[in-house]
């Protein structure tokens, strides 16, 4: 008994660890991430400092322009149960790769690896589908939705009529 | 004071017999459980006093590690990341977890015994306080070591700090670690404030309460001041920005980043005189034993410590004169931030008058002191350059003020308290501490603090801002920067010396006697280490030198209960008797509830329902804390023979 | 090359001249209460009474008190100087230019983005981490912080000012000195605090009208192939997602704009200086001369980086 009571303990650090990690060297990352097999999580799932720079980047690279800060528009909203390719992170990361019939570009060749990891981080935390005290909480902007950390997880369903642009 | 009524001359007494049952009243129950229930006030002192050392070493590790980083240009000993953590984690230590309650540990030990009490005026909350703080250190230390440390500075700077630039929970740690500590300094603070106004010994009136009991009740109500406004701050915005996703600070949504300086240093800068007062009340008792006199202008020394208390409020935003703040408001500050240099400059224009007028042997103690005044004088006139809007807009954030900050609280806190370690070292051990290890120690500190932090000024102004982890070879900081760095290995050394002295002495010391140094404060009318009880018999004070009064018969008050903890509670201002008061035995609630409060706030980082579990446990606890406060009480009008009516309990 | 001691404005010299004075009263007050401490602490003076304790007359006592007052009177009166001499100086540096040159900074995680205002937006001049001021003339700098708070500060040039996220502030100066000043952030702002260098060139008038005038004329397109390959591989390998370069389709505003990229002396926010080697290095594989940067390494071959990093060489 007290040894799983210690396990539980140690695991709950391990992921501290893991949340906490702040992943600096992007090269080493970027090799590592190459092939990412695991299926129930992608390698920045956990991690709160990716996550969060993957919500930069999501703002800088102009996504919501079509996603519209997950709520949908041009594009299908990131924030709902929906998904049209998937959602698990392989098939999220070559979403964002290699982009999607009807409009989503392929950014692999703007992005590296390891960014596109964190894209992906951020896109499943905004339909809580990473742990909680990973996803991002507010910025620092108007609020125009939730924050992830207050998402509630949405268990995640795949659509497989085509998706509909708004205002088409 | 002889006529008072429940005072008498001790002419016989079984002495022996009168202790042997106040210590069966008073002492704590033995075994574990009994040590976990633990309310004595010297105990609970006591293991403030160790803990918060440790800290001071843990957080001396830090700074050692930071200054072999900075030895060399382009180190690459550690990393932003770490180096990040560790100039926070070192901050937030230095500042909350060892100065401060440092300082009141101090007090807590010695205020009873100073004003001649029995206790503490709440024994349980004082316990209670302690294991807050205890919960605080262990929770900051095991987070940094699952890289789950702080890295924002212990100042915390939204929107650093908010929850868009810091992920993770590194910055909930430190929101609520300052809680911890804000909760156990206002249980000291309230504890010391009724100890010094309720339960002086009959016949010490105000003007006879010794300066640094002035100076530990001044800094009680700084602290009742000033710890608010940070737990606005940290534990309510900060935390609600993080946690719940609230603008307070999300200039966006009409929240001010600014507002988060204003309130920290609202408290900020309070903060450092309620650091630097209470150690330079002890310098006064330090003086006046090694000087054989009476301090010099003792009105004079506690209206200061008065003044500086109400200026210390007024001060806070020269922290902020590089923000954009009208510039009529921030001269107003340079004012008011020159004025506090007065009452601080009376007080050392005091001391050098009582060493002028006395017979100045010295001891180390005596040295430290002198140490003070060196190093403290320094950091006093760089802080009133720094007062100067224009100058401070070059050395803010740089390492002038790193040194300055450092030249104030280890010349004006750290050097006295080092000085009070050895002047009360017998008081708490009853062996000395060792006077050539002490001297050693004393010159390698000393040398180590100005060869460590003098360079700074220098580094600072040539454009080396704080909190660096590295800097570039072209920038020429390094020679002077490893000379910082053989000075912080100097001071580490002292610090081993001082360590090596205090375990060899505590052991195997040369046993001190009650009154070691011939002084005059009643902490030294009782034995060393005193007893459960403090004094057999409540002294009666005449003077404020109560021991160096040349008249042989020395009152004191007999009545009290031995068979249960009572206490003689006295007029706030002259210190008459007025009533009984029955001080409470050991209990393990107030663990109990340190415990549920730590599960609330550090719960609260995880879960907002973890508030509400906390607030239902701790709320269990208290109703059996007070439960068990309230019985056994009994209140009877009995009138005193001068005719007044007193309650007894 | 940078310290507060080798003031290059009228402003910076002002308070340079405030601080020796404070310096030199400062160091007379601490010596001279120290000495006064030891004589003091060396010899006895009182008189020591039957009780063996040290007892002073009444009328020596009274002499104390004069001098303590005497003393007390005497640090109000130094401090009062202090004052005076630091409102005059206040008041000289908290004029208001009526009308100065107005250069935008915006501070970012961890760069300075600097912008030369002009009512026609085709003469605007962007760039970054190196400001060019003309000597002689008063300058204002507005500052705003794009992400947390920043603190913009030319140890030679005089005064510091914070960026704050929803604050303008501003900060003036007049460089008298033809020079480059460095200088760097000074308020903790994260993981690169420490490399978040920025440079300030101040030159004769003539000069640094001609640079303005150039800064809004883009490069010539390139001709050579190498360049035009390496031009290629900045528009289609990720470069332009965050860079602009006028004159091109780059157009982002995310990292520094590299128009006139060659003409600065360093990279990185002031942490290498501009070499062709260090550009590969820094290309590369950014975290590892800084960590925490958000520049991504990107995967280019040999010949690519060759090409990428010659036709950067070009945007002089």
């Amino acid at each position: 008994m007290s040894r799983v009571r210690a396990l539980a303990v140690v695991l709950m650090l391990l992921a501290s660890c893991e949340r906490e990690d702040r992943r600096l060297d992007s090269r080493e990352f970027t090799t590592r991430y190459a092939t990412w097999s695991d299926s129930s999580k992608g390698p920045y799932d956990h991690n709160a400092h990716g996550t969060t720079e993957g919500q930069m980047l999501f703002e800088q690279m102009n996504c919501s322009g079509c996603h519209a800060n997950g709520g949908g528009g041009m594009g299908p909203a990131l924030m709902d149960d929906k998904w049209i390719y998937g959602s698990n992170p392989n098939e999220i990361f070559t979403s964002i790769a290699s982009g999607r019939p009807n409009g989503m570009p392929a950014w692999k060749s703007r992005l590296n690896n390891e960014q596109i990891w964190r894209l992906v981080a951020y896109v499943r935390s905004l339909s809580g589908l990473t742990p909680k005290g990973d996803r991002p909480s507010r910025e620092d902007h108007m609020m125009v939705k939730p924050s992830p950390y207050q998402t509630p997880k949405a268990k995640p369903v795949i659509v497989r009529s085509t998706f509909t642009p708004a205002g088409r | 004071m002889s006529n008072l009524p429940v005072a008498q001359l001790l002419v016989e007494a079984d002495v022996a017999r009168e202790a042997a049952a106040l210590d069966a009243t008073w002492r704590d129950k033995s075994g574990v459980w009994g040590w976990l229930c633990a309310v004595e006030q010297k105990t609970i002192a006591r293991r403030y006093i160790i803990t918060t050392f440790l800290m001071f070493l843990a957080g001396g590790m830090e700074a050692a590690l930071m200054r072999l980083q900075l030895a060399r240009p382009e180190n690459a000993l550690i990393g932003p990341d770490r180096y990040n953590q560790l100039f926070t984690v070192h901050g937030t230590t230095m500042m909350f977890l060892f100065a401060v309650p440092m300082m009141q540990a101090m007090g807590l030990y010695l205020v009873p015994l100073m004003v001649g009490a029995r206790s503490i005026a709440f024994p349980r909350l004082n316990a209670f306080g302690y294991w807050n703080y205890v919960v605080g250190v262990v929770f900051l230390y095991v987070s940094l070591f699952i890289n789950m440390g702080p890295d924002t500075g212990w100042t915390a700077y939204v929107p650093l700090s908010g929850p868009a630039y810091s992920p993770g929970h590194r910055v909930d740690v430190w929101a609520q670690v300052v809680t911890f500590t804000e909760i156990s300094a206002l249980c000291g603070a309230v504890n010391l404030i009724v100890t010094v106004f309720k339960m002086r010994a009959p016949g010490m009136s105000l003007n006879r309460i010794p300066v640094f009991v002035w100076a530990q009740l001044v800094v009680a109500f700084m602290i009742v001041f000033a710890m608010p406004a940070v737990a606005t701050g940290s534990t309510l915005m900060l935390a609600l920005d993080r946690a719940v996703n609230t603008h307070w600070f999300n200039p966006a949504e009409g929240g001010d980043a600014l507002l988060w300086q204003h309130i920290f240093w609202f408290f900020g800068h309070p903060e450092v005189y309620i650091i630097f007062l209470p150690a330079i009340g002890m310098i006064t008792p330090i003086v006046e034993t090694f000087c054989r006199r009476a301090v010099f202008g003792y009105t004079a020394m506690v209206m200061a410590n008065i003044t500086t208390a109400f200026f210390a409020f007024g001060l806070w935003v020269h922290h902020m004169f590089a923000t954009p703040i009208p510039e009529l408001g921030q001269s107003l500050f340079t004012a008011a931030s020159m004025v506090i240099a007065v009452p601080t400059g009376i007080q050392i224009f005091c001391w050098i008058a009582t060493l002028w007028g006395g017979r100045p042997r010295l001891t180390v103690p005596m040295l430290f002191v002198l140490g003070f005044l060196f190093t403290f004088i320094n950091g006093g006139i760089t802080g009133v350059m720094l007062a100067s809007v224009a100058f401070d807009k070059e050395a803010h954030d740089t390492f002038f003020v790193v040194a300055h900050l450092h030249y104030v609280l280890i010349g004006g806190g750290l050097m006295p308290l080092f000085g009070a370690f050895y002047f009360w070292f017998p008081k708490l051990t009853g062996r000395l501490l060792n006077t050539a290890l002490g001297k050693l120690h004393f010159w390698l500190f000393v040398i180590g603090t100005n060869v460590t932090f003098f360079p700074m000024h220098i580094l600072g102004l040539n454009g080396m801002p704080r909190r660096i982890y590295t800097y570039a070879e072209t920038t020429g900081w390094g020679t002077l920067n490893m000379l910082a760095t053989v000075g912080a290995l100097t001071i580490a050394l002292s610090v081993l010396v001082f360590l090596i002295n205090a375990v060899r002495s505590w052991f195997s010391g040369e046993h001190a006697g009650d009154n070691p140094w011939d002084a005059a404060g009643l902490e030294w009318a009782t034995t060393s280490p005193p007893p459960s009880y403090n004094f057999v018999h409540t002294p009666v004070v005449r003077s404020r030198h109560p021991l160096w009064e040349t008249t042989v018969e020395q009152p004191v008050v007999t009545g009290l209960r031995s068979d249960r903890r009572e206490i003689l509670l006295t007029t706030t201002f002259d210190a008459q008797p007025d009533s009984r008061h029955v001080g409470p035995d050991g209990s393990i609630w107030p663990l109990y509830v340190a415990l549920c409060m730590g599960l609330l706030f550090i719960g609260s980082i995880f879960s907002p329902y973890s508030v509400l579990a906390g607030i239902g446990i701790s709320l269990i606890g208290l109703f059996f804390w007070g439960w068990q406060s309230t019985q056994d009480v009994e209140v009877e009008r009995v009138a005193l023979p001068d005719g007044r009516m007193v309650d007894r309990l | 090359m940078h310290s507060f001691f080798d003031p290059a404005s009228p402003q910076a010299r002002a308070v340079a001249g405030l601080w020796w004075w404070m310096f030199g009263v400062g160091m007379v007050i601490w010596f001279g209460v120290f000495a006064v401490a030891m004589y003091a602490a060396r010899q006895p003076h009182g008189q020591r009474g039957p009780d063996d304790l040290e007892h002073v007359s009444p009328e020596r006592h009274r002499r104390m008190e004069r001098v303590v007052a005497g003393a007390v009177f005497a640090t109000i009166l130094i401090l009062c100087a202090f004052l005076v001499y630091d409102f005059s100086i206040g008041s000289v540096l908290a004029m208001h230019p009526k009308r100065a040159l107005t250069i935008d900074v915006v501070g970012h995680q961890w760069w300075w983005e600097i912008t030369y205002e002009d009512p026609n937006p085709s003469k605007r001049v962007g760039t970054a981490n190196e400001i060019h001021v003309p000597v002689g003339e008063l300058v204002q700098f507005k500052l705003r912080a794009a992400d947390v708070i920043h603190s913009i500060w030319a140890p030679n040039l005089g005064g510091k000012k914070d960026l704050i996220p929803g604050y303008v502030s501003t900060l003036w100066f007049k460089a008298d000195t033809a020079g480059v000043y460095r200088g760097q952030c000074t308020e903790f702002c994260g993981m690169q605090h420490a490399q978040m260098a920025f440079y300030i060139v101040a030159e004769p008038p003539v000069k640094f009208a001609g640079w303005l005038a150039a800064g809004s004329i883009p490069n010539p397109p390139p001709t050579d192939s190498l360049l035009l390959h390496g031009r290629d591989v900045f528009m289609q390998r990720g470069c332009a997602s965050c860079h602009s370069i006028g004159g091109t389709d780059a157009r982002a505003t995310v990292g520094p704009d590299l128009t006139h990229f060659k003409g600065r002396a360093a990279i990185a926010a002031g942490s290498l200086s501009n070499t062709r080697a260090n550009l590969t290095r820094w290309i590369q594989n950014p975290s590892a001369l800084k960590p925490g940067v958000r520049m991504p390494a990107l995967e280019l071959s040999p010949g690519e980086m060759n090409a990428l990093v010659s036709y950067l060489e070009t945007l002089k």
